[in-house]
């Protein structure tokens, strides 16, 4: 017995979400990442990629290169990869309303190095519709999504053989609010508008459609409570395999596995005590990996400085230094599934099955999942569902240790020092990348990219697949904001519905809220006026979470709230704000580039004669930032630490009254 | 500490003017001015809109109601309407109402008309308001803002979810009350039948892009009406367009216009705009004193007449009524 080797399963893939300042510095950081182990790549873009802007747009500005890295044009992309063969690497790339355009990108860079397409390998998001859920980097609406979607589907199991050409996620869902059931729904409703929508494009057989629902994957999350997530992630493996084969009649068990990878929870990683992260995600990566049956295929694990602002090589390092812990020195890899048999997990998984199963059939009823989404149900439900998790933390029934419990704490040695723990871009990033995208122009001949262009235009018009024509555009040295420009002509643009509408706000009452909203009605009648709030996202952030959940606690608070959803430009913030006689602007950016939106809201507040109202700011806001942006005339910043909404609130009825020469009412 | 205040404060006249060139931050000063309901703002509004208001009631912008269920595409269908009319070079002005919540007060405003166009024209100006707990109504400061508006811009449109004691409001305030409707929903045909709905000038049927249904909903309200709209020789038409796809918006502008010069033409308008201004006086006199109060001044009918007959002057007329009350009893409620 003892001399008989141990089988060990092989391990996931070893990834971390990275990116940032321009294709060369990750270039860099990828490379150091692979040498220290990383077994794939995981490639964050910066807003403005992901939105379809090239980086000398005017709504680029501040964001270049800060949540990751700027890809403008086929140069960039080649930078990005040089020296990382492509044929030998698994490329995650986290990409949606442009995933046609990057993986043409991708395409095109790996011709050049001499690679054929047929051999790689790696993943685009590519799921438009959670973006109109949370995140918000849709471009156009639902229908040209799905079909953008199922044309990079349908060219990829064609053509790129290995490749995933969608991930449909369940990730951001939960950072959205979704419970375990929610995101079991919502995901699975996703999966069937896609493949519903590629079967019935009629561009496949019916053969070949089997071959589709076999590379559909998933990227879910998993929360801190972990013997629940387990349990979700069973449930999806056995609700998937009946999917497969009830409703598309698949036969083959491989075709009908349910495959995912994982980034653990960011939502749940805290701004105080920071260091408690660590064993957060720890904890939430056994919810992927004890399950044998339902174990990840990939896994990207977060840095514990999230919540601070963006991780530097360091802190990457220490979690992939996670991953090889638990793959390479525990014994985990070792066993079959250990929850097998288990009575208590059985129940469990049989139970989130039921619910989602009825929440499925809910979506069907109102018309499927697109049709939820553009009628604002779902995301109305996820909004619910948070603002429930955000009234638990505030009442401290769920809670968090080092926010709402545990609050002492001996100054951490991690976030001290010159640079407080976290990585800074470089501010020069920006202008060097729009001049080495100018004289990239300068060198393509502009005959080729009209006539790419063309080609493009006549493709989306005619319902032919995008591909071709992308990988076309992206040889001859289209950018990505041409790429996208041309298809927003022929699509046109969306918004979609904030959710914040919800009628049942105010359960529970409580007694902080009842002062908070007679101070609101008091200051209101003393000003003549109920107070006006103007909730803002400047930016192409689209991480919208935070923003809605102030909506609904300041209307529940008694303000009239002016919130528009994201991605408002600093011109119409002032507009708006002075439209609408608001007492306090609102800000929330989570980008990074904070700095320079506030600057340019400040500027078009004066220069429309409103400069006077008041500005707040919430977000991932560094501390020395926050200094600044107080020296700057903002009346408060709030970031991660400020848990209590009530407290917030209260914080702007002062701010309006100071700033209206009221005498302090408490 | 600087102790500014939230608007610059200059004279009413100063503000009057510049509101009617059209600059908006006096337009949005101008606005919640009116929305202050603090006694020492009380004089400085019935000035601004004295001033204001003069012929203006009997001439200014085409006020335009825009009214219907939840979820029919109103605000796109706005949106597109403001569009055309930018086109036709005519600026526009937009009081759009959402409801309040009964239990704290705050409301959410942020419809998402204003998403729909361009933020850059400086030939839009967008305020909301919520109506305030006023019992399902549009709240007392819409009358008035609406007034404001009319001053500064070709057209005000008013938008407002079309539901019980709104829809009626929207209905007293508006030169054209344009009702839209939902393909598939038998709610506004029963409505309709009923007598539920104010017999609106135009209906739309809107999502003309889901094809039959939206087409039978369109015959259906053929069918419903009346064929005439009460208040004059018009007859209601019924239109089919499709925000999404920017069909029918054209034929939609081009109709509300007919309506407009139809009321010119019969010289109905000024008649129905002193009886909207009666009607905001009587329903504020009621408010305050009681259907008693407005019994002892002679009753709605003689209180409207005696308005028509003046010189439309908003507040000095409201105040004027209000003093022959308290003059002789001071009891508020009945």
């Amino acid at each position: 017995m003892n001399n008989e080797t141990i089988q060990r399963d092989r391990p996931w893939l070893m990834r971390t979400y990275s990116g940032h300042s321009s294709a060369r510095a990750s270039n860099e950081l990828y490379r150091t990442n692979l040498s220290r182990g990383q077994t794939g790549l995981s490639v964050a873009f910066d807003l403005p990629t992901q939105t379809g802007y090239d980086s000398d747009h005017p709504l680029a500005r501040g964001e270049v290169g800060k949540v990751g890295v700027p890809i403008d044009h086929i140069g960039d992309m080649e930078t990005l990869f040089d020296e990382i063969p492509l044929g030998e690497m698994n490329t995650s790339m986290t990409i949606n309303a442009t995933a046609p355009w990057l993986l043409a990108l991708y395409v095109a860079v790996a011709e050049r190095q001499g690679v054929d397409p047929v051999s790689l390998q790696g993943t685009t998001q590519n799921d438009v519709l959670k973006e109109y859920l949370s995140r918000g980097t849709y471009i156009f609406p639902p229908s040209p999504s799905v079909r953008l979607t199922t044309d990079l589907i349908l060219y990829t199991v064609e053509h790129i053989p290995k490749w995933n050409p969608t991930n449909i996620c369940s990730y951001h869902l939960q950072e959205a609010g979704a419970t375990p059931t929610q995101e079991l729904a919502y995901a699975l409703s996703s999966a069937i508008a896609i493949l519903d929508a590629v079967r019935d494009s009629g561009q496949v057989s019916a053969d070949r459609f089997h071959d589709v629902v076999g590379r559909i994957s998933f990227f879910v999350n998993a929360g801190i409570r972990f013997v629940e997530e387990t349990c979700k992630m069973r449930a999806f493996v056995q609700l998937w395999d009946e999917l497969a084969g009830e409703r598309y009649g698949v036969e083959d068990p491989k075709k009908r596995r349910f495959r995912y990878g994982v980034q653990v929870n960011s939502l749940g990683l805290t701004e105080s005590q920071p260091e408690n992260n660590v064993q957060r995600i720890v904890l939430e990566m056994l919810a992927v990996t004890l399950s044998k049956n339902a174990r990840a295929r990939a896994i990207q694990l977060p840095a514990w400085n999230e919540a601070l602002g963006l991780p530097r090589p360091w802190d990457q390092q220490w979690a992939l230094r996670m991953q090889q812990v638990l793959a390479l020195e525990t014994d985990i890899l070792e066993y079959g599934d250990l929850l097998d048999g288990s009575p208590v997990i059985e129940a469990k998984v049989t139970d989130m099955i039921a619910s989602a199963r009825q929440e499925m059939l809910e979506i069907d009823s109102r018309g499927g999942m697109v049709a939820c989404i553009e009628s604002g149900y779902v995301k109305r439900e996820l909004v619910e569902s948070h603002t429930r998790r955000m009234l638990g933390i505030e009442s401290g029934e769920l809670p968090i240790v080092g926010v709402n419990c545990f609050k002492e704490s001996a100054q951490s040695p991690l976030t001290a020092g010159d640079e407080s723990g976290i990585l800074h871009v470089d501010s020069t990033v920006e202008s060097e990348q729009i001049a080495s995208l100018k004289a990239f122009r300068t060198n393509r001949s502009e005959i080729n990219v009209a006539d790419a262009l063309k080609a493009l235009r006549a493709a989306a018009k005619h319902g032919e697949n995008i591909m071709p024509p992308s990988i076309a555009c992206a040889k001859a040295g289209v950018t990505t904001g041409e790429w996208s420009e041309e298809l927003r002509q022929i699509f046109g643009e969306y918004r979609a519905p904030t959710g914040v509408d919800i009628n049942r706000a105010q359960q529970g009452s409580s007694e902080a809220l009842e002062l908070t909203r007679a101070r609101v009605q008091r200051t209101g009648e003393e000003l003549g006026r109920p107070l006006r709030l103007l909730i803002g996202k400047p930016g192409l952030d689209g991480h919208s979470n935070g923003a809605e959940q102030i909506a609904v606690k300041g209307r529940d608070a008694g303000f009239e709230i002016v919130y528009e959803g994201i991605r408002l430009t600093p011109a119409q913030i002032a507009r708006a704000a002075q439209e609408e006689g608001v007492h306090l602007i609102g800000l929330s950016v989570l980008s990074g580039s904070h700095l320079e939106l506030v600057e340019a809201i400040h500027l078009e507040l004066t220069a429309i004669g409103a400069s006077h109202i008041p500005i707040v700011i919430g977000g991932i806001i560094p501390e020395d930032d926050a200094k600044l942006l107080v020296k700057k005339g903002l009346k408060a910043v709030f970031t991660p630490k400020d848990s209590d909404m009530n407290d917030i609130m209260d914080r702007m009825v002062d701010i309006i009254r100071e700033t209206n020469g009221l005498e302090p009412d408490v | 500490m600087p102790s500014l205040s939230a608007d610059s404060r200059r004279g009413v006249e100063e503000l009057a003017a510049s509101v009617q060139r059209g600059e908006r931050s006096a337009l949005a000063e101008a606005l919640n001015l009116l929305d202050d309901r603090r006694d020492s703002a009380r004089e400085r509004s019935a000035k601004l809109v004295h001033l204001l208001q003069g012929n203006a009631l009997d001439l200014g912008a085409h006020i335009i109601g825009m009214t219907g269920p939840p979820g029919v595409g109103k605000s796109s269908l706005g949106a597109c309407l403001i569009s055309e009319w930018r086109r036709r070079g005519m600026t526009v002005g937009v009081l759009a109402v959402d409801p309040s919540s009964p239990l704290s007060g705050g409301a959410l405003l942020g419809d998402r008309l204003r998403l729909h166009s361009n933020s850059d024209d400086r030939g839009v100006f967008f305020r909301s308001l919520s109506s305030r707990g006023h019992y399902g109504g549009l709240s007392a400061e819409v009358w008035p803002m609406c007034q404001v508006m009319a001053s500064a811009f070709d057209v005000v449109m008013i938008e407002t979810v079309g539901v019980g004691q709104r829809e009626i409001d929207i209905s007293r305030m508006c030169d054209t009350t344009c009702f839209v409707a939902q393909p598939g929903s038998g709610d506004s045909i029963q409505s309709l039948k009923a007598g539920i709905l104010e017999v609106p000038h135009i209906l739309v049927v809107n999502k003309s892009d889901m094809g039959a249904i939206a087409t039978r909903t369109a015959s259906e309200l053929a069918g419903a009406l009346t064929s005439e709209h009460p208040d004059g020789a018009w007859r209601v038409p019924i239109l089919s367009t499709s925000a999404t796809q920017g069909k029918g918006i054209s034929e939609l502008a081009d109709c509300l216009k007919v309506h407009f010069q139809n009321l010119l033409q019969n010289k109905l308008l000024k008649h129905r705009r002193r009886g909207y201004q009666a009607h905001w006086i009587v329903s504020r006199l009621r408010e305050e004193f009681g259907s008693h109060g407005v019994e002892r001044l002679g009753g709605e009918a003689a209180i409207a007449e005696q308005i028509q007959s003046e010189t439309p002057d908003l507040y000095s007329q409201y105040d004027a009524l209000r003093r022959q009350l308290t003059g002789c009893d001071t009891t508020n409620k009945s």
